[in-house]
């Protein structure tokens, strides 16, 4: 989230789209609720189905599942049109003005510089236009047809409420009233907020899809005001603080991984320090060799010196364009590429995307670890056969699955202390309540016992490159169970020439002087003490920042892009609502996203960007600069812009025995898998609660397509698509209404999530049926919007 | 730990309401959570983040074993202010569960059933399969001959549901080991 | 001394069924399968292991797709049919803080409080024979503590306070929804039952029906006759032939008859 959970009581208009609040999330909801009641905020929900956030709005509008780049795109417009964008605040805090090279262009669905051969894009045409001291040009008048507003203005001049009517289904009506709903917080006594959640990112062109929200709330003037933002609601209770410490391609804190081309940390840095692109542009990330020295100091120890990069050639490299994400490791594993397999608290056959790939795929292991709370699919896959009842019958025996299992029992959260961070961004120390049950133990003791006898073998054995795996630091003082304060004393960072906690990433050196294991964590264990720990009630400023609970990440910042909040002059855009105040000297109120004494003029308001401004357009996303609506990869029509380029042409392509695509003639109806409120993820099903609040899995069946296939309510319905299918009772309803999409009767099916082959409750996978389709950017699969059939079981 | 409970216990001495029709229950029913120790800690469903208070029996002298017997919301919090959903309340339910795992599994290649194994038995055999794996797979310098320091042998996935700290130790283990092959429930 | 009051803001149910569990779990009570029936509903009613139920009920009303979820349980009725229609001394009585309470010690199982209760809410336990229902969390309440199903409320639909306060809220919040153009909001809280403690806001509260809940709750007659003149001719075991009949009669009849109005 860019702002927070209790900010969301600062809107007045609240869009919820991709998300379900009030199942998901009930407890953030009770934010929606307040706003509702305290600002007669207008709560408007945007989905397939009309779910239990829809049973509460004041404004609901159906739409095809995978079309919400064309509903938002047409938003765009529609505020463009209208001039019902905040223009004051696109001319201040975004790259309107920004002239781009002559040579960008959009037709017939790719943007220039689409290389059919290769299906990649040469980027070069999509630059800006630079000056002689490498800063971008402008426009400030906006009229120049190559400038940022205008090319926006051109690109979505396409997006009429009739055009996005005919793709997400809805009437132009339905459309034009929620939009003049969301537009409305286009002025500055107004602020607009979005909540989203998997509804948004589990598509094949999620990331644009989330730049195209940015977008629209760039242009209503949104973003870093309360009550504003673009606010991904995150659905594990650490999803964010796994992210912040890194992926396959990052390092924590948001360093992105050297490639094999950076053979030096001098190469690594200069290709990834950006250099400001506007005079005024702060470019805070132009501190990137402090973080990412202070990051390989903290990993590598005594080991790092300033000759060796800091131990910079210890960290594993992929090739340029290697990716080594979930899709892809999966596909190699199935084709024998992968050896061993090892799981923390994860479980891919059931979460992850065409079940049946995943089960071939642990199937080719030599060995596999899965460290639980409860057996899981994942654990017991080879069992898939016996216990997956008729949804497996071809998969092995057990006797033909060679892959050595262990499976390894974890304590569990009430059982170990640590920080979560919440999607906030606040990270928020918990303790330990009670003994895991039995033998169980800490995943930090299970983790560090093998990591240490791993590097024993080598140590007596040798082998190969013992070197990274003998430099990395594991100097705890109970090296076998570290302490996760020590740990996060560490991850902190602190001063090694004084020995002291460093305060925050300002203190970061780039001498080998300093350590940090993540950098936009520092502040967060200071001299002070535990600062994640913070009870402190106090909410000063009114507006539910809750400076002195638990800590923030950054800076303790609980709103971020606040500098935005502002006019050039430092003044409020809405007086009673201003997050951060310049009092003259400095910045009072909220941690600002700003230089704290810095005069409002002295720097752009997006400090973190070296355009010093937001991006309305940006040049770093794969498959082009604007969000452009691609069908998903299985779509009940061709893309009523671009017929011959339907789906997002960057999107990753998987070729295996169980990647098999469905077209509409046997596959008709549209399909999304979601959660419900009586549930966790995969968890519940083994908790008596959540058997009795939902025991059975059911699917969700519109009343016309009930009707027209003869099914009544309860009825046993059999779900398929070309990867597998599901069985269950049908729950037949108006809450799903049959759409119009380009003349065609569309009928959606819902499925909820929840149920597997083990647990106190079980039924079907529903990722039997998703593809192995996935965004390009952030390598998550498309479970909202795929093709299935439904009959009678 | 939250001074609350003081509140509570004095509160339990409190005797019953008055009735007006027959005074037939003599003391309101004891209150079940009067004099265990709590425990401030963190929901780990949803990432709403809501605070709880975790009830264990005993006062944790010497020879109690802490038991989770309530679970509540945290009032303090500014998040959830004491109120919890579904899922959150019942977590007692999740943490003291028969379906919990308690020991150490393994399943041998071709087998068809779990037996149990020691720890350190697991351990050794998981750390042996690590090295040979890592020694098998193991690329120091790729085709042009550039260190890539590299195991493509082995991925790993999770840290969704666990603190930053273990992310944080996972970091280090999977970059000392050279896993690239590293997801987390993000990416789903 | 000040009565206690639950109220329940409809318009901000969401259904997420926090209070159900928050139940179940302060009072220990066993989790049972749900059942399946064409709803997100799984419990089709209360149960005696079972006291807090959200009803959904999904339909259009003046043409617009509508999803009810209202809350369901004990109404701690000011003049409560429950007790009126016991024979076991102590087998339910009523706090001076108006929670209608059972202890299940003095119970007999004979089932006259279901048929004397207008909202169909005691139930019969099949195992113990004795009745159980919702005690408003009169544990909690005796020592400063809101119910349970009050605190874990994420969307403070559930309130707790004292009875004039929440009935103070309770009329502003139906007025503020009336100035927002629910024409029909008000307040429900069964005046026929000499109100309820637990009181509800509804959007549409000229028909209660669409929220599972009587159009027009009373105590039967037979139940109030009892009560009133006949019980002090003599004890239960005399009139327990007759009043059994009567009351084995009128279980099949107004009971039922409120809940379909």
């Amino acid at each position: 989230m860019t702002n927070g959970w209790t900010d969301v009581a600062n809107a007045d208009v609240i869009l919820v789209m991709g998300g379900n609040p009030a199942e998901n999330h009930p407890v953030g909801f009770r934010f929606v609720m307040e706003a509702r009641r305290k600002r007669k905020a207008k709560l408007i929900v945007v989905d397939p189905r009309f779910n239990r956030t829809a049973a509460v709005a004041d404004s609901y509008t159906p739409m095809r599942a995978g079309t919400d780049i064309a509903f938002l795109g047409g938003i765009i417009h529609y505020a463009i049109e209208n001039k019902l964008y905040h223009d004051e605040y696109v001319r201040l805090h975004t790259n309107a003005a920004f002239l781009i090279k002559d040579g960008f262009d959009f037709a017939e669905g790719h943007f220039s510089g689409w290389d059919d051969t290769k299906k990649n894009y040469d980027r070069s045409s999509w630059q800006y236009e630079l000056d002689a001291q490498g800063h971008a040009k402008v426009d400030a008048t906006l009229e120049n047809p190559r400038c940022v507003f205008q090319l926006m203005k051109r690109h979505y001049a396409r997006y009429t409420p009739e055009a996005v009517a005919n793709i997400c289904g809805c009437t132009a009506e339905e459309y034009k009233k929620a939009a003049a709903l969301i537009c409305a917080s286009g002025r500055p006594d107004r602020s607009g907020t979005v909540l989203y959640a998997l509804g948004w990112t589990q598509h094949s062109h999620a990331v644009q899809l989330i730049h195209t929200a940015a977008m629209m709330q760039l242009l209503l003037g949104n973003i870093g005001r309360p009550g504003g933002g673009v606010n991904a609601q995150r659905g594990h209770s650490n999803i964010q603080g796994s992210t912040d410490m890194g992926s396959w391609n990052n390092l924590p804190g948001y360093l992105k991984i050297p490639r094999a081309n950076h053979q030096t940390l001098d190469d690594y840095l200069k290709a990834n320090t950006p250099k400001a692109l506007r005079p005024n542009s702060m470019n805070y990330w132009g501190n990137t060799p402090k973080f990412m020295t202070s990051l390989l100091k903290t990993y590598y120890g005594k080991h790092a010196t300033k000759e060796n990069g800091y131990g910079y050639g210890n960290i594993p490299k992929p090739g340029e364009t290697e990716n080594y994400g979930w899709g892809f490791f999966f596909d190699k594993m199935q084709r024998g590429g992968i050896e061993g397999f090892i799981t923390f608290g994860m479980n891919p056959v059931a979460g992850g995307p065409n079940s049946p790939k995943m089960l071939d795929a642990l199937s080719k292991l030599k060995w596999m670890v899965v460290v639980e709370n409860f057996e899981t699919e994942t654990a017991s896959f080879w069992n898939a056969k016996k216990l997956g009842d008729k949804y497996y019958p071809t998969y092995k025996d057990p006797s033909e699955i060679q892959t050595e299992a262990f499976l390894l029992p974890a304590a569990c959260f009430a059982e170990k202390d640590g920080a979560f961070v919440n999607s906030s961004r606040w990270l928020q120390w918990k303790r330990a309540a009670a003994p895991p049950p039995g033998d169980a133990k800490p995943d930090q003791e299970i983790m560090a016992r093998i990591f240490l006898r791993v590097r024993e073998l080598y140590e007596k054995e040798g082998g190969k490159a013992v070197q990274p795996l003998r430099d990395m630091s594991w100097d705890y003082a109970n090296p076998f169970n570290p302490s996760l304060e020590e740990v996060a004393r560490e991850v902190n960072g602190r001063d090694l020439t004084t020995g002291k906690q460093v305060n925050g990433f300002g203190e970061l050196k780039d001498d080998g002087s300093t350590i940090c294991g993540c950098w936009i964590y520092a502040g967060s264990w200071t001299e002070n003490g535990n600062m994640m720990a913070r009870r402190g009630q106090e909410d000063p400023t009114g507006l539910g920042l809750f400076p002195n609970w638990s800590w923030s990440w950054p800076a303790n910042r609980r709103i971020l892009y606040n500098r935005a909040a502002e006019d050039a002059e430092g003044k409020g855009w809405d007086p009673t609502r201003t997050p951060i105040k310049w009092d003259g000297t400095r910045w009072t109120g909220d941690v600002p996203d700003y230089k704290g004494d810095a005069k409002p003029t002295d720097y752009g308001a997006f400090i973190m960007l070296p355009e010093g401004v937001a991006k309305l357009y940006a040049a770093d996303l794969l498959e082009g600069p604007f969000p452009e609506h691609y069908e998903p990869v299985e779509s009940p029509v061709q893309n009523p812009f671009h017929k011959n380029v339907s789906s997002n042409p960057m999107a990753p392509v998987f070729t295996g025995p169980n990647d098999r695509l469905g077209a509409p003639d046997k596959y008709p109806y549209v399909a999304l898998t979601y959660r419900l409120t009586e549930h966790f993820h995969y968890w519940t099903k083994h908790v008596a609660s959540g058997a009795e609040l939902q025991s059975n899995f059911f699917v969700e069946v519109p009343e016309e397509l009930a009707k027209e296939k003869g099914i009544k309510g309860g009825d046993m319905v059999k779900v398929s698509s070309a990867r597998g299918h599901v069985e269950g009772p049908a729950l037949v309803t108006k809450r799903i209404r049959p759409l119009k999409v380009e003349g065609k009767t569309i009928y959606q099916v819902g499925i909820p999530i929840h149920w597997g082959f083990i647990g106190r409750t079980r039924g079907p996978l529903v990722n039997n049926l998703t593809p192995s389709a996935y965004d390009p950017n952030s390598g998550t699969p498309e479970y909202k919007g795929f093709l299935v059939n439904l009959e009678k079981a | 730990m939250i001074t609350r409970r003081d509140l509570i216990r004095a509160g339990a001495a409190v005797t019953a309401l008055g009735f007006d029709l027959t005074p037939a229950i003599a003391a309101a029913r004891e209150l079940k959570i009067a004099r265990t120790t709590q425990t401030n800690s963190v929901c780990p469903y949803c990432a709403v983040g809501c605070s709880v208070v975790i009830h264990t029996l005993g006062d944790k002298s010497r020879n109690v074993q802490p038991a989770v017997v309530h679970i509540e919301g945290d009032p303090d919090s500014p998040i959830n202010r004491g109120t919890l959903c579904s899922k959150g309340i019942s977590l007692k339910e999740f943490i003291v569960n028969d379906r919990r795992l308690t020991t150490p599994l393994h399943r041998a290649p071709g087998a068809a059933e779990w037996k149990p194994i020691p720890w350190d038995d697991a351990i050794n055999k998981i750390a042996r399969h690590i090295k040979d794996t890592r020694d098998r797979s193991f690329v120091e310098k790729d085709d042009q001959g550039r260190t890539v320091n590299r195991l493509p042998g082995i991925a790993m996935i999770g840290g969704c549901t666990d603190t930053n700290e273990i992310n944080y130790l996972l970091s280090k283990f999977r970059f000392g080991l050279g896993i690239l092959s590293y997801e987390n429930q993000s990416r789903l | 001394m000040q009565k206690v009051a639950k109220l329940i803001d409809t318009t901000l149910c969401i259904g997420c069924k926090a209070c159900e569990v928050a139940c179940q779990q302060w009072n220990d009570q066993e989790f049972t399968m749900g059942v399946f029936n064409n709803t997100y509903q799984t419990m089709p009613s209360l149960a005696h292991n079972f006291w807090n139920l959200i009803q959904f009920n999904e339909l259009e009303i003046n043409g617009a797709q509508s999803w009810l979820m209202a809350k369901y349980q004990c109404m701690h009725c000011a003049d409560a049919g429950c007790i009126k229609a016991c024979p076991a001394p102590g087998a339910i009585v009523q706090n001076a803080n108006g929670i209608v309470d059972f202890n299940q010690d003095n119970c007999i199982g004979c089932g006259y409080c279901i048929t004397g209760c207008p909202f169909d809410v005691p139930r019969l336990s099949p195992t113990t024979k004795k009745v159980y229902k919702c005690s408003l969390c009169s544990d909690r309440v005796a020592v400063g503590l809101e119910p349970s199903c009050i605190k874990a409320c994420p969307t403070s639909c559930l309130s707790f306070g004292t009875r004039d306060a929440l009935h103070h809220n309770a009329s502003k919040r139906a007025e503020e929804l009336r100035a927002d153009g629910h024409a029909q909001a008000g307040v429900y809280d069964g005046p026929g039952v000499g109100g309820t403690n637990v009181i509800y806001v509804l959007k549409h509260a000229d028909r209660p029906q669409d929220y599972g809940l009587p159009k027009d709750p009373h105590i039967p007659w037979t139940v109030s006759l009892w009560k009133g003149p006949v019980k002090w001719l003599g004890n239960a075991v005399f009139f327990g032939g007759l009043l059994t009949a009567l009351v084995h009669y009128i279980k099949v009849g107004p009971k039922e008859a409120h809940r379909d109005e």
